[in-house]
């Protein structure tokens, strides 16, 4: 097995991990039908099925297996669940009606079973969008939300963000070089304004950037549609393979709230 | 019948909207094939100028025509494909995740498709030396390089005229030159608009300044350059040591 790497270093395909699977080949808008469904499915099961959440992650844990995405790339890119879910874990310990002990520490079992509702789904749908991203190019996926008729102005921005993220990033890089030349040392709250204003000026020229290329649009015709660039044609068995992910869930699901106790 | 010249404009004035006004009646006649350089200090207008060829700055006084067309909102797809303006700043003019989307990105907005839109992008990544590049993302290559495909962006459209804004800034030797090169071996009319005076000599026989707003000198661009008082005035300054007596003319 070849060790995971990622190709190039620029912003855009950071979390791409490049591999030749199966699941690599699917064409990116049944992969994004199929990641949107399954977290749907797993948003809709009632919370107090304990074991149905445990069936969803050994299917994550499947669709990573076969994509040959380890533990060890998808555990610390889940980081960025935790400012989402950092106020569900105060939940037990506000609320009102019955309580638990739990060693030692008194919680509210509403708030307890709310948190878990959260925190579950929440990991659960963060893992389907990183086995997404780490199986789809970016640029691929644009094209793909473009095949499923998403409003063409949201693939727009979308596209550009990911054009001009390396663009911006370089940019602040820069700022943050001059302020440091100058003898600039960010040190606790004094030095927030400057950050502040960096970040101001930083707007501004993104800002007055967005502008020239625009113009640079105009002078090439662009009339308010970015012109679609791609032919290829989805195959009907490729929606069969990754619409197993979403179908299994769903039986779950189903199972899991008819046998509601 | 003569052929309309490739850039006709006649008596343009603007004003922008905060009351600052930037042309003050400009008169410009680039004949089909020449080469001509825009000279002129920072603030002269010359980027107000080059909004206006294809139209995306007006409602000023004067008119514009590209080859006997003229710059009006109804001719502007027409317009736009007959100008080809390449921005100073690459980043701003390559905006496509691929080149080849980028360079693809006029044609396909003319209507072109399907392998017609390929040949005129390969081809036209071909004149710039960037066809290796295609499925690269713009911002993985030089500034050099980006300059090259940001040419070739409006080369596809097979421009009447091609309109450079400081074609050599940010360039390192080399790569001022193969610019040099490529600008050299296509035949087409160009506007250059520069502050390298060196640049303006190797490549254009001809050259304007522009001044406060209007056109103040339009000769041979040798002749120009040897005029010191004319310089001086425009606040044009040749480099340390650069001698236009010592260089063969363009031709």
């Amino acid at each position: 097995m070849p060790s995971p790497h990622t190709h190039g270093h620029d912003v855009g395909e950071r979390l791409l991990v490049h591999r030749h699977t199966a699941i690599h080949r699917l064409p990116a808008e049944v992969k994004t039908v199929a990641m949107v469904s399954f977290i749907l499915i797993v948003v809709f099961t009632p919370p107090e099925q304990f074991w149905a959440f445990g069936v969803y992650a050994l299917m994550l844990a499947a669709v990573a297996r076969a994509a040959l995405i380890p533990a060890k790339i998808i555990l610390p890119r889940m980081l960025v669940e935790v400012p989402f879910v950092l106020f569900a874990v105060l939940m037990p310990f506000f609320g009102t009606g019955d309580t638990v002990e739990v060693f030692g520490i008194t919680m509210y079992t509403a708030g307890l079973l709310a948190a878990w509702n959260i925190l579950i789904k929440g990991t659960l749908g963060v893992v389907a969008s990183i086995l997404l991203a780490a199986t789809t190019p970016a640029r691929d996926l644009l094209l793909g939300l473009e095949r499923l008729r998403v409003p063409t102005l949201l693939v727009q921005i979308a596209a550009f963000m990911l054009r001009y993220m390396h663009v911006v990033t370089d940019e602040m890089g820069r700022m943050k070089l001059a302020r440091d030349a100058r003898g600039f040392t960010a040190t606790g709250i004094r030095s927030w304004p400057v950050i502040a204003q960096s970040a101001g000026a930083l707007f501004i020229r993104s800002y007055e950037r967005g502008e020239r290329v625009h113009l640079a649009m105009l002078s090439r015709g662009y009339t308010g549609r970015l012109p679609r660039l791609d032919n290829a044609v989805t195959l009907r068995s490729d929606w069969v393979k990754s619409m197993m992910l979403p179908a299994g869930a769903l039986i779950v699901a189903v199972t899991a709230t008819v046998v509601q106790p | 019948m003569t052929t309309p010249p490739s850039l006709l404009i006649d008596s343009l004035a603007f004003a922008y909207p905060d009351g600052h006004q930037a042309l003050f009646g400009v008169h410009l006649r680039v004949n089909r094939g020449e080469r001509v350089a825009l000279l002129g200090p920072n603030g002269a207008g010359k980027t107000t100028l080059v909004l206006h060829l294809n139209g995306l700055l007006s409602g000023g006084v004067g008119t514009v025509s590209v080859a006997g067309l003229a710059v009006e909102p109804e001719n502007y797809p027409e317009i736009r494909r007959r100008v080809g303006v390449v921005f100073q700043d690459p980043d701003d003019q390559l905006f496509m995740p691929t080149v080849r989307d980028d360079v693809a990105f006029g044609p396909a907005n003319a209507g072109v498709t399907g392998a017609e839109l390929d040949a005129a992008v390969s081809s036209a990544l071909d004149a710039v030396g960037m066809l290796d590049f295609a499925d690269r993302p713009p911002h993985h290559l030089s500034f050099g390089q980006r300059r090259r495909v940001a040419l070739a962006t409006v080369l596809v459209m097979r421009p009447e005229i091609l309109v450079m804004d400081e074609p050599s800034s940010n360039l390192d030797p080399a790569s001022r030159r193969e610019l040099a090169d490529i600008v050299r071996s296509l035949d087409i009319t160009l506007l250059m608009v520069t502050h390298d005076l060196p640049y303006a000599l190797e490549l254009c026989p001809r050259s304007v300044i522009l001044s406060d707003g209007v056109i103040v000198a339009d000769g041979p661009t040798r002749e120009i350059l040897l005029d010191e008082q004319l310089m001086t005035r425009n606040r044009l300054e040749l480099p340390f040591g650069f001698d236009p007596r010592n260089i063969s003319s363009p031709t």
